[in-house]
């Protein structure tokens, strides 16, 4: 990337002949990893659903109709059946998609950005910026993940915007130790002295010739993210403790549907299948992502 | 190894204070009267007046927290509101039973993974390899509540070889016996993910050991294959394996808690969910305490091992 130095033209060649090379790496990898491709045009499917859910043809998602309750998958008039109210389940997994999805992506883009911001400032600044950083890391990290989400969303109170903080909250020390190994060896790197002596400022430092080199690993690490955020948000709502009635996500049409498994299985296994499916083509995706982005891995 | 262990000992203190600020901080959070909040919209002037006096809510937020710590020190984790008794008893009866799901849970996961792992790392890109690979993909993937559930509508419900849930039958039953057919399905679901975690690590560091020298020095010598595999490949693996049997079982102890409400387990994480729904904060603040020096104690635990089993992290 921007190894060239301080000289303008040389660090726009070199960045016109990377972006070449990653598509080129893109094309072969979309050939090689054909798994990839099927899984991204599963979520492209997915997240056109979520978005398009108020125009596709779809039952209204809240409205009840108790004898027609807890029907089958195919039945006359509902594709995937019923839940225990007698509401549309597909329609109800569709507009699900919105609130699941968008929890995933935007606790992961909270924890992306606080956990970007502290890393960079901790491995940028000695003294006791660091050492604030990387205590306060070091402390959330002292938690058990999930235990501490739930005791953040117990002190905030129920709900999935509590839910979303609670999880970014407790996600953000990953991302910060990442970018801080990255920016502590940029640091010593010697196109940054050279910027420094040129009496380049700190923020332009950070600016042109750190913050281009954290892209890479960020990308990754956020995109293998997303998965993980989504199946956090759902526990906890799978707990209570995220979506309230009558708004559903997966997780919380997981956890009404289990009184129900024994009658009808369905309305349980819908909404974690949907899970599963979208967490394993996030994880496929973020893998493909890798490969291209930190070729090291891929040779692993 | 005395003083590692005094080093390691001594830097519990900051950790320790750090985590009891945040287990303290995360429940004043709330915007609003935690008073209110505990006892609902209901509630008359003079009960809101007592909880307040009762839980010391009047003082300003740093004389809460050293009291608060000063009870905590003595093993006073206060009372539950909900319950009407001592927290720190009922969330050391019910540690047991998370801390035997968890135990039950990382060994099953250990020794699968560890297993697996050694498996496909002996015969790279064999069937059973990519199986390993797709499995953890799917592990990673896989919501462990949902997992839960389809194990239990399939050997409890269906096959019915399982109870579906509890910790004891609720009639005739309190033996081992009964014990462990209840434990089988919350220990496979809650070790699921961490199997396949465990299997590529053990995976990977294998087969970096079985490339080295030795290892070829070693096979030229004639030394049979299981010898290299297990004398010289496993035990020099051995340290980031166990760092990752480590990392599991704290994850495991978090993610219990889910597993636990599954099941209907009787552990910490469901008196926990069931104390955030009450809104009774002691008991909720309890039980996050104990999980979380757990977790920090089962940490130590677990670099104590690096340094008894490679000398050299000793003397760093």
């Amino acid at each position: 990337m921007s190894d060239a130095g301080v000289g303008a033209a040389p660090a726009t060649a070199l960045r016109a002949a990377d972006a070449a090379r990653r598509r080129r790496a893109f094309g072969r990898l979309a050939t090689r990893n054909r798994l990839a491709v099927l899984a991204a045009l599963v979520l492209v499917a997915a997240v056109l659903a979520a978005l398009l859910a108020p125009w596709l043809p779809l039952a209204d998602p809240d409205v009840v109709d108790t004898p027609n309750r807890l029907r089958p998958p195919l039945a006359a008039g509902h594709a995937l059946g019923t839940d225990e109210f007698g509401r549309d389940l597909l329609a109800r997994l569709v507009w699900g998609a919105r609130v699941s999805l968008t929890a995933g992506v935007a606790a992961a883009a909270a924890a992306m950005l606080v956990g970007v911001t502290l890393g960079v400032l901790g491995g940028f600044y000695t003294g006791w910026v660091e050492t604030v950083v990387m205590r306060l890391t070091d402390i959330l990290m002292a938690f058990p993940y999930v235990l501490l989400a739930i005791a953040i969303v117990a002190g905030l109170g129920p709900g999935l915007r509590n839910a979303m903080v609670a999880i970014a909250i407790v996600g953000f020390p990953i991302y910060t130790r990442l970018v801080r190994g990255v920016v502590l060896s940029l640091r010593e790197r010697e196109f940054v002295e050279a910027a420094r002596a040129l009496g380049a400022s700190d923020a332009v430092i950070l600016r042109r010739h750190v913050l281009p080199h954290l892209l890479s690993p960020v990308i990754v690490a956020f995109s293998l993210d997303v998965g993980a955020k989504i199946l956090a948000t759902a526990g906890l709502s799978f707990l209570g403790l995220g979506t309230q009635p009558p708004t559903a996500d997966w997780g919380s049409m997981l956890a009404t549907g289990r009184t129900f498994v024994i009658l009808s299985p369905h309305v349980v296994l819908l909404p974690g299948l949907a899970i599963f499916v979208i967490v394993l083509a996030l994880n496929l995706v973020g893998d493909a992502v890798r490969d291209v982005l930190d070729p090291r891995a891929a040779t692993r | 190894m005395r003083r590692y262990l005094a080093r390691r000992l001594l830097l519990l203190v900051p950790v320790l204070a750090g985590v009891s600020v945040i287990i303290f901080m995360v429940l004043h959070l709330s915007p609003g009267d935690p008073a209110e909040i505990m006892l609902g919209s209901q509630a008359t002037r003079e009960d809101l007046a007592r909880l307040r006096a009762d839980l010391g809510l009047n003082e300003p937020l740093h004389v809460q927290y050293l009291k608060w710590v000063g009870h905590v020190v003595r093993g006073d984790l206060g009372r539950s509101l909900w319950m009407k008794r001592p927290v720190l008893g009922e969330v050391l009866t019910r540690l047991q039973a998370t801390l035997l799901l968890t135990a039950t849970a990382l060994v099953l996961s250990s020794a699968a993974g560890v297993a697996l792992g050694v498996a496909a790392a002996t015969r790279p890109n064999s069937v059973l390899d990519r199986l390993s690979a797709v499995a953890s993909l799917f592990g990673a993937s896989m919501p462990s509540f949902w997992l839960g559930i389809v194990l239990m509508v399939v050997f409890a419900l269906w096959l019915g070889w399982l109870p579906a849930s509890g910790m004891y039958a609720p009639h005739g039953g309190g033996d081992l016996r009964d014990l462990l057919s209840h434990l089988i399905l919350p220990a496979v679901t809650l070790a699921a993910a961490s199997v396949t975690i465990v299997a590529r690590l053990t995976r990977s560091a294998m087969l970096e050991t079985l490339g080295q020298d030795y290892v070829r020095t070693a096979r030229a010598k004639g030394v049979s294959d299981r010898a290299v595999v297990l004398r010289h490949g496993l035990s020099n693996a051995l340290v980031p394996i166990v760092t990752v049997i480590g990392v599991q079982a704290g994850y495991l102890l978090g993610g219990a808690v889910l597993t636990e409400t599954v099941f209907a387990w009787p552990g910490v994480g469901t008196l926990m969910v069931q104390g955030i729904l009450a809104r009774d904060f002691p008991l909720v603040q309890g039980c996050v305490l104990v999980v979380a020096l757990s977790f920090v104690l089962v940490n130590l635990a677990v670099d104590l091992l690096y340094a008894w089993l490679d000398p050299r992290i000793r003397y760093e």
